[in-house]
């Protein structure tokens, strides 16, 4: 038995509902809420290797290094506006982020 | 089943352990933690993927400066975290439907095709001798040039971003804005005051006598 890229894509699969799952469940968490992301990112980015190796191209790494660049701009940003937001507001609710409500 | 495939097996069931104990962790260091591990066996399998460069900026990036982040996050922020799990398991229905349902519209694409069984023989992902690192590389450098300089300009608007979010003016230094210094005129410095240059010697004052007496 030997590895297909049904493999590896159904392991991307279970990794990305594990973090969809995880991000209904952790509605008041947004550190946890950011790691889902990370973890959403992560089985994109495994289905883009899966797929460079059984294609034979790789431009598929290309993109794999483009996303990692850009999640890690992202955790960085998002991790700078947790912490302004514990400033303010002492908490990291997500459900009391309404101040936009009209 | 091979060596390959066991080894597969078994980075995948402890990645999804992990990734489990990352969205349930009742703890965010613990989540933290668990996100490390994932990393790493993701990391691993990228290499059964032959896809050596990226697992190690994987491990570099991801558990080297983003994990660490998150740590630091946190660590430095002091949160109920009884007060976070409420409402955990209202929310369980919800998010067992909606996992319930990708899975299944994952797996009805699964099932349709997808049996690529032999990876498809190119030299720059198959065989020993070369280097995954030189081919892409050879890539970046050359086709995907002006993207890799927006992704280095998207860094920088990161690193900026983040410092002037988080920067806070010190109320206890002794900052002086060079402007004003600059521009400082004698007036401001010194008050010249008007009075006569001599003056009227006061009367001298009574001696002290009732105490040099008692000294005495």
């Amino acid at each position: 038995m030997t590895l297909t890229l049904g493999h590896f894509l159904s392991l991307g699969a279970m990794l990305f509902a594990l973090s969809v799952i995880g991000i209904f469940l952790n509605r008041k968490n947004l550190i946890v809420l950011l790691m889902c992301v990370e973890l959403m990112l992560l089985a994109v980015n495994m289905n883009f290797v899966a797929f460079s190796y059984f294609l034979g191209d790789m431009h598929g790494q290309v993109f794999v290094f483009f996303i990692l660049t850009v999640a890690a701009a992202e955790s960085a940003i998002g991790l700078a506006l947790l912490v302004l937001l514990f400033r303010n507001k002492s908490n990291i609710n997500v459900d009391e982020l309404n101040a936009l409500k009209g | 089943m091979d060596a390959k495939t066991g080894l597969f097996y078994l980075f995948a069931a402890v990645l999804l352990f992990a990734a489990f104990r990352v969205i349930t962790a009742r703890n965010p260091v613990y989540a933290a933690l668990y996100l490390v591990l994932a990393f790493f066996q993701a990391s691993a399998i990228w290499l059964l993927l032959r896809a050596e460069f990226l697992a190690i900026t994987l491990v570099l990036v991801y558990v080297g400066a983003v994990m660490v982040l998150f740590l630091f996050v946190v660590m430095m922020l002091d949160i109920n975290v009884e007060g976070l799990r409420e409402g955990f398991w209202k929310h369980f229905p919800l998010a067992a439907g909606v996992g319930a349902l990708i899975a299944l519209e994952m797996a009805a694409v699964l099932m349709g095709g997808f049996r690529l069984t032999s990876p498809k023989t190119l030299s720059a992902i198959q065989g020993p001798e070369t280097s995954n690192t030189l081919e892409l590389g050879k890539l970046l450098y050359s086709q995907y040039l002006y993207p890799l300089e927006i992704a280095a300009v998207i860094l920088l608007v990161a690193i900026i971003a983040a410092i002037a979010l988080t920067l806070r003016t010190r109320k206890d230094s002794k900052y002086v804005n060079p402007a004003d210094q600059v521009r400082v005129k004698a007036r401001d410095r010194v008050r010249i005051v008007q009075m006569p240059v001599t003056r009227q010697a006061e009367p001298a004052a009574e001696p002290a006598a009732p105490a040099a007496e008692t000294k005495a």
